[in-house]
């Protein structure tokens, strides 16, 4: 995947704590780690923003080994429930983390220790594969997306190519590594033989902003919501000399907050990027050009080099004219194979055959920059975190049989309407840490009846209304 | 209400913890105080007070207790 010693001599990290690895090193290091497991195995990688977590990532798929990324706070029990599913082969978690699995720890390094598995299942992995991610960053949805070779190959190519990325770039850690836009960041900057500041450590912190202004960060991904934060943290009058780009994807930013980061990076000769994207395209399918950032604000852009967007109305006919909406497809080589719900699919070949319905309601304007208007699918992107509302349904009906329950909202949160006053506050606590949002992602409701019409289908219009 | 009780109250209302451990609370130290969490508490102290806080105290606001001394420079005071 990556020629690590095309750049030997380049820094390819430096840690929060100023550790420095090269490239040759990280070569190194990666075949030392994969030197432990056979080809073609399944490999859990308890992700951070450390050495430790990118050697897990890049050392699998440099050396065929199939990884599967998790959080590394993921929630235990839903960790059990993957690991009896998967039967994973290894697992590479970090070593404070051991006590929590079955196994023999054959290696540890930087951090992380490596543990074998005996397995119960037999295993059949389709050689394309390589790589399997949630589709909604660190939360709880069983269902993973199967992303081939040729996927991060073309998607990492196309944003190189519309990012201008070079060596000189050093990129900052702001997002985690088992989310695919965090993951599109290692990839992109790790083939142009760039520099990557790794640190777990968020904008709310001051170590963070040390480690950017010492190490000179470049740019930097975000979320809706870290602009949000940065906003709040009065970003604009900080002095960056060092920065020169800002991405943005996981949802679309607000207008107001898009027209206001636009005119700074412009003022500040910096670029703002919005882009589009998600897991099932491996990351991204739309950027829109930094020139073009204030005139066509609200916009997420065009499909990036190699994909094509179309858009579709209800009777699946291809829409022409500008201004009117229909549901986005795209299609392009980064269309990853399909999803995993159970081991016996990671056997699959491609089952999307390079065509994506992105679940998104769209419309394009007279020059082709497209804007999402909609969605076609009832989910919600809550910190950047696509959350299905009817899985958040059936998670709730699953712990709480008594009870009622009914999920709608706006990105960023979510309303849960039950009928039982008692459980709030529990259900409160159970959601955040199932799906490892923060409490405040859900607000909680008692209704004292779920209304449902004639065929017993639950009316979120009328819940919509009570929400002020 | 006085202030203590007031400044209390953010904590217990934002992150859904009793008084007692409101008062050692701090930053990563709890799930519910992570950096949405940090957001959530500063605005709901900044309403309560009626103040708006410097990016660098908005940093600094990392417990309980560093927080009372941030707000004491805002005029608020706990004696």
């Amino acid at each position: 995947m990556w020629d690590l010693k095309k750049y030997s001599n380049n820094i390819a990290v430096i840690e929060d704590n100023g550790q420095k690895t090269t490239y040759a090193q990280l070569e190194n290091y990666c075949a030392y780690f994969s030197s432990y497991i056979s080809e073609r195995s399944l490999i859990f990688n308890l992700c951070s923003n450390t050495l430790g977590g990118l050697i897990g990532y890049i050392g699998s798929l440099n050396n065929n080994i199939v990884p599967l990324m998790l959080d590394k706070y993921i929630d235990i029990e839903l960790l059990k429930q993957f690991i009896q599913q998967y039967d994973p082969d290894y697992i590479w978690a970090p070593k404070e983390q051991i006590a929590k699995f079955d196994g023999e720890i054959v290696f540890q390094g930087w951090g992380y220790s490596l543990i074998k598995r005996k397995t119960q299942k037999q295993k059949k992995l389709y050689s394309e594969l390589a790589i399997l991610l949630t589709t909604s960053g660190s939360t709880g949805s069983p269902k993973f997306v199967r992303q081939s070779y040729q996927n991060i190959q073309s998607n990492t190519r196309s944003i190189v190519q519309y990012l201008d990325l070079t060596e000189n770039e050093r990129a900052i850690t702001t997002l985690p590594m088992n989310y695919t836009y965090g993951l599109s960041i290692i990839n992109t900057h790790l083939y142009v033989g760039a520099t990557l500041l790794l640190t777990d450590k968020t904008l709310m912190e001051r170590e963070f902003w040390n480690f950017f202004a010492q190490q000179c960060a470049t740019s930097f991904g975000g979320v809706p919501y870290t602009y949000e934060m940065l906003n709040k943290l009065m970003f604009f009058r900080r002095n960056l000399p060092s920065l020169k780009t800002m991405t943005q994807a996981g949802g679309k930013l607000s207008p107001e907050l898009h027209q206001k980061f636009a005119e700074y990076a412009q003022k500040n000769r910096k670029k703002f990027i919005v882009m589009y994207g998600q897991a099932e395209a491996t990351a991204r399918m739309a950027y829109l050009p930094a020139e073009k950032s204030l005139e066509k604000c609200g916009s997420m852009g065009v499909a990036i080099p190699e994909g094509i967007f179309t858009l579709h109305d209800e009777r699946g006919n291809i829409i022409s004219s500008p201004e009117t909406v229909g549901e986005l497809v795209y299609q392009g080589p980064n269309v990853t194979l399909g999803y995993a719900q159970k081991l016996e699919d990671l056997a699959k070949a491609d089952e999307f055959q390079g065509v994506l319905k992105t679940g998104d309601m769209a419309k394009f304007d007279k020059d082709g920059f497209f804007y999402i208007v909609g969605r076609k699918k009832r989910f919600l992107k809550i910190f950047g975190n696509r959350i299905g509302l009817d899985e958040t349904e059936y998670l709730i009906k699953s712990a709480y049989p008594d009870m009622e329950c009914a999920c709608c909202g706006k990105d960023d949160l979510m309303y849960v309407f039950i009928n039982n006053t008692n459980l709030c506050d529990d259900l409160r606590h159970f959601l955040s840490e199932k799906t490892k949002l923060n409490m405040a992602a859900f607000k909680i409701i008692f209704v004292p009846e779920i209304p449902k019409n004639d065929a017993g289908k639950i009316m979120y219009g009328k819940l919509e209304e009570k929400i002020v | 209400m006085d202030n203590l009780e007031k400044y209390t109250q953010a904590f217990v209302n934002i992150f859904y913890i009793d008084e007692k451990n409101a008062r050692t609370a701090a930053f990563k130290q709890i799930d519910a105080w992570d950096s949405v969490g940090h957001m959530g508490l500063i605005c709901c102290i900044e309403e309560t007070f009626g103040i708006m806080l410097d990016p660098d105290d908005i940093i600094d606001f990392s417990s309980f207790e560093k927080g009372q001394k941030i707000l004491e420079k805002y005029g608020v005071s706990f004696k």
